[in-house]
């Protein structure tokens, strides 16, 4: 153990047990809260317990992913339960802190679930249906410490794995930890971690980079923001440990601009750790020196593309490369480099504090450790599970989920973003594992899993799925940035009862031209979610092309993709243009007049 | 043949409080220390709301890039915009999730209620109406966000009666 560490450990433990030893009120705000009036919740807390005249603690949390309950308050009282409280409403409040905080009664007729703690009436935390069968690794802090205080971090077992690997692993050793785990990336195409951080080791530069990639513009997946905005301790940690394993230098996490919750929270994370010794010029005290920062990139869904990431980190538009050279040859600013999921990173200081074989027996033998679920759409308790692999979408879906809240039948569901495809539920037996639920034609991609009842229409969601990808073509492929507006043409037309006999075949014969053409995975797989939907529900298609079809309603999306000229000759309106701007105007027809 | 509209003639407005010298501190106080175009611009944009001749010029300055080289970056993200926004912000997500809840409707119906023919800025000059792909808290949706504060579980009565109190805030405001 470093000096640095222990000293750092003491003095967690230290604010751990002062932290008990009063009223401590934890509120989860961040996106999840803030959206069903968590600040409200905050406001009105505060303003109670400086009423009360106690001495209280109040802390804002990420999410405990049970976003349904949301917000949910968490009160801890020294020598009482601990008690969650769901669904509060800001005049709730002042009961609250009536009875729990200043009184240590729990409000048990407003209890969400006691935690740690057994109280009457109430259930606890880990029986709560949602809870049933979690194994929490990546998530293991999410809703139980402040983001931005480094003690509560380290109180919980953080940075014992970067103390580990700097004090009794070489770099070496600690690459094999997380070759051994099993560990595959999270963000899509599960390629094992262990492989690509050797990709970088081997690479003999004296400056590499680790970028950290939470662009999620998955709609449908918000396990990566979650993570950021509950616990970037966890992030920060598994990225050092990255840059030990690999001998890289600096890391950059890319985010979202917009998404400011969990922005803030990485940012005083981040300068939390180097105020600390953990980041900066000899990480916790050893030879080792990591720099970490926060790169933020306007709306762009391509731009988690590895390589269009880091053209967006060097400032520029963020469109593809060619590859060969690959990042950890040749990535951004030209410095050898890695690119890892959000998830992918927050598993390794578990992994080298608790071994490999430890996770390697968690989920299956070629998809090990947990999955991240998104549960949202149609479904009675939406929010965010993390299970170990090996259990059946149904599993998650109606046992966790609680399944389809309305008394509808489930019918699908959408997996994969908006380049996956759909699961209809009679696959609901499907087993949660990268290779077979690949073979079965379908993706668990970066963990959203958006749910649909017998009322959702497959032909008017794959619209909307493909009137995504049209507008977040980059453009620098044309058979993608033609392609996607064709399709998304010709999918408006089946929609609204108008398809013409060939229009099936045609938009095949242009998704195969886009997977063939296209430089990256957007255009690739942009014909994806039209040949699932085709694939499994074929006869809702072929209804639209009867005589009298209904139409399936109008689409109102984006007017323009923006990114160049389109299908129909479009040209970007004059009008987005500022007037600053060298205007090119076509030469005059030779011969004059027309 | 070629013309170029690019403000010339009169030296612009240097003096604090200026769109120049707001976009001027906004770039050189941007907390990364990493500083690139992309980056100076969305920090510009923040300070400004958008990006007049004035930021997209002192991001040229600051980063040794051409105006045009900017304006580059600038038009690819769909976040920059190039006028004054209107004084209050709406977006409304139309993703697969806020679409499977009936984000639609909502969508329509607000289109329709502020007299728009799609995303734009209300001609009273109250509300900015834009569509986002995701606001990032599916669970909660439909997902709309009112003057960047998010807000889920949406249903289009709820939505209009938001609108109307930031338009009546705004009416006092500015009386």
């Amino acid at each position: 153990m470093t000096e640095a560490y222990e000293a750092l450990a003491k003095r967690a433990a230290a604010r751990w047990d002062a932290l008990h030893a009063r009223p401590w009120v934890r509120v989860g705000t961040g996106l999840m809260g803030e959206a069903v009036g968590a600040l409200e919740v905050l406001a009105a807390l505060r303003e109670a317990v400086g009423k009360a005249g106690v001495e209280a603690t109040i802390s804002e949390v990420g999410t405990t992913g049970l976003c349904y309950a949301e917000p949910i308050v968490d009160v801890h009282v020294p020598d009482g339960p601990r008690v969650r409280y769901g669904n509060v409403r800001p005049e709730q409040v002042e009961t609250i802190v009536q009875r729990h905080v200043v009184g240590g009664e729990p409000v048990t007729d407003l209890a969400l679930a006691s935690v740690d703690s057994n109280v009457a009436g109430v259930p606890r935390f880990e029986q709560l249906p949602m809870m049933q069968g979690q194994v929490r690794v990546a998530l293991r802090n999410a809703g139980e410490i402040d983001p931005t205080d480094i003690d509560q971090y380290v109180a919980r077992g953080g940075f014992s794995g970067l103390d580990k690997a700097l004090t009794s692993l070489t770099t070496e050793q600690t690459l094999d930890e997380i070759k051994n785990s099993g560990l595959r990336g999270r963000g899509g195409a599960a390629f094992p971690t262990g492989v690509k951080w050797g990709f970088l080791a081997g690479n003999p530069a004296p400056r590499k980079y680790i970028l950290c990639n939470c662009e999620e513009g998955d709609p449908g997946a918000f396990n990566d923001k979650t993570i950021l905005e509950s616990d970037p301790f966890t992030l920060i940690e598994g990225c050092i440990i990255a840059g030990y394993a690999t001998g890289a230098s600096n890391g950059i996490v890319f985010i979202r601009h917009g998404h400011d919750s969990p922005i803030d929270r990485t940012r005083a994370a981040i300068q939390a750790c180097y105020d600390n010794g953990v980041l900066g010029d000899s990480v916790l005290g050893t030879e080792f020196s990591f720099d970490m920062e926060v790169s933020l990139v306007g709306e762009s869904y391509v731009a988690g593309e590895e390589t269009a990431l880091m053209e967006a980190i060097e400032g520029k538009r963020s469109m593809p490369r060619f590859r060969p050279p690959f990042p950890a040859a040749y990535g951004v600013w030209g410095r050898p480099s890695n690119i890892n999921n959000i998830k992918t990173l927050s598993y390794a200081p578990e992994i080298v504090r608790r071994g490999a074989e430890w996770f390697s027996g968690i989920g299956t033998e070629k998809s090990t450790g947990t999955a991240i679920a998104c549960l949202s759409g149609d479904i009675r308790y939406p929010g965010l599970v993390e299970v170990p692999f090996g259990l059946t979408v149904r599993d998650v879906i109606e046992g966790m989920g609680g399944g389809e809240p309305n008394g509808r039948a489930l019918k699908f569901l959408q997996t994969g973003g908006p380049l996956g495809g759909v699961l209809p539920a009679e696959q609901f037996d499907m087993v949660l594992d990268f290779d077979e639920m690949v073979a079965a034609g379908a993706m668990f991609g970066s963990g959203g899993l958006i749910v649909c009842n017998e009322d959702r229409s497959v032909v008017d969601l794959t619209r909307t799925l493909v009137a995504f990808d049209q507008m977040e073509s980059c453009g620098k492929c044309f058979p993608c940035r033609l392609g996607m507006s064709h399709i998304l043409e010709i999918l408006e037309r089946i929609a609204a009862g108008k398809g013409r006999s060939g229009d099936m075949e045609l938009m095949e014969r242009v998704g195969v031209n886009m997977r063939g053409g296209s430089l990256c995975g957007h255009g690739q797989l942009g014909y994806n979610p039209v040949a699932s939907a085709v694939r499994f529900f074929g006869s809702e298609f072929e209804a639209q092309f009867d005589d009298g079809a209904p139409s399936l309603g109008t689409f109102v999306g984006p007017k323009s993709t923006r990114r160049g000229a389109q299908m129909s000759g479009d040209t970007p309106t004059a009008s987005v243009k500022p007037d600053f701007v060298m205007h090119i105007e076509p030469a005059a027809p030779a011969g004059g007049a027309e | 043949m070629t013309t170029t509209s690019r403000p010339h003639g009169a030296p612009d407005d240097a003096s604090p409080g200026s769109l120049r010298e707001r976009a001027r501190r906004a770039i050189e106080e941007q907390p990364s220390p990493t500083v690139t175009v992309l980056s100076s611009l969305l920090a510009a944009q923040d300070e400004l709301g958008y990006l007049p001749y004035e930021a997209v010029d002192e991001v040229s300055l600051r980063t040794g890039s051409s105006v045009n080289e900017v304006w580059a970056v600038a038009s690819f993200y769909p976040n920059f915009r190039f006028t004054p926004p209107a004084r209050h912000s709406v977006e409304i997500c139309w993703g697969p999730t806020c679409h499977v809840l009936g984000a639609q409707p909502i969508l329509q119906g607000l289109v329709s209620h502020l007299g728009l023919d799609g995303e734009g800025d209300t001609e009273d000059g109250s509300i900015s109406f834009k569509y986002n792909t995701c606001l990032g808290v599916c669970p909660h949706a439909p997902a709309m966000s009112f003057d960047h504060e998010l807000a889920g579980r949406m249903s289009l009565d709820e939505a209009v009666s938001r609108v109307e109190r930031i338009r009546a805030a705004d009416v006092e405001q500015s009386a």
